[in-house]
């Protein structure tokens, strides 16, 4: 089962590298790693979701937690989740018909419609990964040109009780006693 | 004040409070070692960047301070990769600062251009390319803070030619600038409550004690402990000086080449309490047949260490010390004199194999030689290791009951240690006896750090037990490749002449007699000395064992015969492995 890590690390370059390096060397399995920009300067967000029947997810969490740029690592697999993937999908319009037909399928599965051309047409999908899945399922009969994936991106849902602090992981883990650094 | 970075470099190293530098300078480090005399830090001159590395880290184990080793760039800092990596598997806390080519030219295969920060990035806890000299004090301050906190380990500093020119005002950096001062984490109190349980009812427990022992500074605690809870007390190959050999409940060393009765003690215990240990491989045999009787309790202060090879009952992430003081404090003392009578007699059936119990043929044995040096001694020489044979018999025949007084590049086995590591610990410790006991294989990877020792004139003694072969390895083709003795045989110089042209003293010894005189002789020389021990290369006294072979059980041995038995039988299931 797939597990997801989110990692705040420092915004520095080679961070990424000592992160891809970390993964090569212990032989984890990656499913998918995006990183992006956060609400705070300087910080950068990674999620990372690793086959967990393959990879020990803690030991993922643990060694990445060593790296002295990553402030801290958490295991929010079975938190409350949104989980999303954004793909960019190019299909072949061969006839006016296809051309119908692909934009009722993008339609039915909320999907935008970003690029248009007399012969091809280019489709965003936001979803979780199963939707995403349904799309290109849904559009691969109509000649797929060229797909892009995200890869997934998550973030813990809100907590109704306004005393659970709603915001990031590492405030909960500094009360933990456990702060961002090396071992 | 206005400062170039390379005086910021020596001004931070003193902060530091380094005294002491291993390396050679080149074209990209020049710089850096052009003011230094005006700082008074002292500089030592190795012959290979290597041996720089290795040297900070002798130094770093014998002085529990960091090592610092110096090397200009692209091949000076290739060189000292191999004594990074050692010291990141041993956990020891050194600072390599390189030189690099200047910013301007990075990235362009310029002259002994190499990207050293990619290349030691999975063998340091960290590294760092300074391109701006603003940045240059708060880095070696970082630099110091990882090296030394947590688990230790190895740091790497490049410093490209026109950040060490260039200047700016210098200030110095207040507390960690770049990163969160690591906090020891608390640990969890629910596990510590459990592991005090698993050792309340425990009635065949073993400590199992590694260097984490040591670099906690818990060796008081672990007494302290075995004491009122009557537990024996293993230690792996990094933890000897751990607790003293002399002490009752001391089982001896564990593992491949570990004591047999440590080895049977572990099989047959009811609880495993694992201190600052990592259960290496040549540890733990065959890890689906190790201990299953026992529960476990793994305390290290690295996280990810606990339950990577052995599953855990109870994984405390934390510092030994305060852990281990708090649980021997809560427990009742107990009384396991059933357990360590048992171990007794493992013990004393061990005799009767002990190379030390049988009468020499006429080749001299390289264990009575370290016997010898360990009674001469009184065990009280720091002792460094190279890697093979010899370090197995150093480590099982040279007791030492004193903490970092035992060094041994045991996680990854680096031929061409012993020599420049002993010059490392000779520096932290002047008044100390340090002996390199090396072999001849690995001595020759390292041998021109003889011109280093007369230049500094260190009375380091160097014991190269000479087998005439690469031993180790001539020991598995013996007993696991059909003894076809594939690139093992070694013809090697004179190495008494070969010390005598570096002006270094020194004596040969190819029986008992020789082996005490040359011994005794070497002691009172006053510079460094040189012993060569033409030792056995074949027959029963010229094998390490016990042993456990790769992959089997951990009290699956091949021993010795015993007093009076004729050759060892080899046994054919462990055959063309």
């Amino acid at each position: 089962m797939d597990r997801t890590l989110i990692a705040t690390v420092a915004d520095r370059p080679g961070v990424l590298t000592r992160v891809a390096s970390l993964f090569r060397r212990r032989a984890y399995n990656i499913e998918s790693l995006t990183v992006g920009h956060t609400e705070r300067p300087g910080i950068s967000r990674m999620t990372i979701v690793v086959d967990g029947l393959r990879t020990d997810a803690r030991k993922v969490a643990q060694n990445l937690e060593k790296l002295v740029d990553v402030q801290d690592v958490q295991d929010v697999t079975d938190r409350r989740l949104i989980l999303r993937d954004l793909a960019l999908i190019k299909v072949r319009l061969q006839s006016p018909e296809t051309r119908s037909e692909v934009l009722r399928i993008a339609e039915r599965l909320h999907g935008l419609l970003v690029d248009m051309c007399p012969h091809t047409a280019v489709i965003e999908i936001t979803g979780s990964e199963e939707e995403i899945d349904m799309a290109i399922e849904a559009l691969r009969g109509h000649g797929i040109l060229e797909m892009v994936r995200t890869g997934q991106v998550a973030m813990v849902r809100g907590d109704p009780d306004p005393k659970v602090d709603g915001g990031h992981t590492s405030e909960t883990l500094r009360a933990n006693g456990r702060q961002g650094g090396t071992t | 004040m206005r400062r170039t970075g390379a005086e910021i470099v020596w001004e931070m190293l003193k902060r530091e409070g380094v005294e002491i530098v291993f390396g050679i300078p080149g074209g990209a480090i020049m710089d850096t070692y052009h003011p230094r005399r005006d700082y008074g830090t002292h500089h030592v001159l190795v012959r290979h960047e290597q041996s720089a590395a290795h040297a900070a880290d002798g130094y770093a184990r014998t002085s529990g301070r960091v090592g610092v080793a110096m090397a200009t760039s692209g091949p000076g800092a290739t060189n000292l990769v191999t004594g990074i990596a050692t010291a990141m598997m041993d956990s020891s806390p050194i600072v390599c600062i390189t030189g690099q080519v200047r910013t301007s030219l990075l990235g362009t295969d310029a002259f002994q251009e190499a990207d050293i920060t990619g290349i030691t990035l999975p063998i340091t806890k960290h590294n760092y390319l300074v391109t701006d000299i603003e940045e240059l004090a708060g880095t070696i301050h970082d630099a110091f803070a990882i090296a030394r906190s947590g688990r230790p380990g190895p740091v790497l500093v490049d410093l490209p030619v026109d950040v060490q020119k260039a200047e700016t005002d210098f200030s110095a950096p207040s507390g960690a600038t770049t990163l969160t001062a690591r906090n020891c984490p608390s640990p969890d109190p629910s596990a510590v409550e459990r592991a005090i349980e698993l050792v309340r009812r425990a009635h065949r427990p073993v400590v199992l004690a590694g260097r984490g022992v040591l670099l906690s500074g818990a060796v008081a605690e672990l007494a302290a402990f075995a004491e009122k809870l009557s537990t024996p007390v293993a230690v792996t190959l990094l933890g000897k000086g751990a607790f003293s050999p002399s002490h009752p409940y001391y089982v001896g060393m564990m593992g491949m080449h570990g004591h047999a009765a440590a080895n049977h003690a572990i099989q047959e215990a009811d609880l495993l309490i694992a201190l600052g240990m990592r259960f290496d491989d040549r540890v733990t045999g065959n890890p689906s047949s190790y201990a299953l009787q026992a529960r476990k309790i793994h305390i290290d202060i690295d996280a990810s260490e606990l339950d990577k090879v052995i599953a855990t009952d109870v994984a405390i992430h934390g510092d030994l010390r305060p852990l281990l003081e708090e649980i021997t404090l809560r427990c009742q003392p107990t009384d396991h004199e059933d357990w360590i009578r048992r171990i007794d007699t493992w013990r004393d059936e061990s005799k009767a194999h002990d190379a030390l119990h049988q009468t020499p043929a006429e080749e001299l044995p390289a264990p009575h030689v370290v016997n010898e040096i360990y009674k001469a001694t009184s065990g009280q020489a720091v002792i460094v290791t190279d890697v093979g044979q010899h370090q197995m018999w150093a480590a099982q025949y040279y007791a030492t009951g004193l903490a970092s007084s035992f060094l041994t590049p045991g996680g990854l086995g680096t031929m061409g240690f012993g020599l420049p590591a002993a010059i490392g610990a000779q520096f932290a410790r002047p008044g100390d006896e340090v002996w390199a006991i090396v072999g001849d294989g690995g001595f020759q990877m390292s041998l021109h750090e003889l011109a280093t020792l007369v230049q500094e004139d260190l009375p380091v003694r160097i014991a190269v037990i000479n087998n005439r072969s690469l031993g180790m390895v001539r020991q598995w083709q013996t007993l696991f490749y059909d003894r076809r003795y594939e690139a093992t045989d070694l013809l090697n110089p004179d190495f008494v002449k070969l010390a005598e042209a570096y002006g270094i003293q020194a004596y040969r010894a190819a029986d008992l007699d020789e082996a005490r005189s040359a011994i005794s002789r070497a002691r009172r020389v006053q510079g460094p000395v040189l012993v060569e021990f033409e030792v056995a290369r074949d027959g029963e006294l010229s094998h390490v064992y016990p042993m456990v072979p790769s992959g089997a059980a951990l009290d699956t041995m091949i021993r010795r015969n015993p007093v009076g038995v004729g050759a060892a039988t080899r046994r054919s299931r462990w055959t063309a492995r």
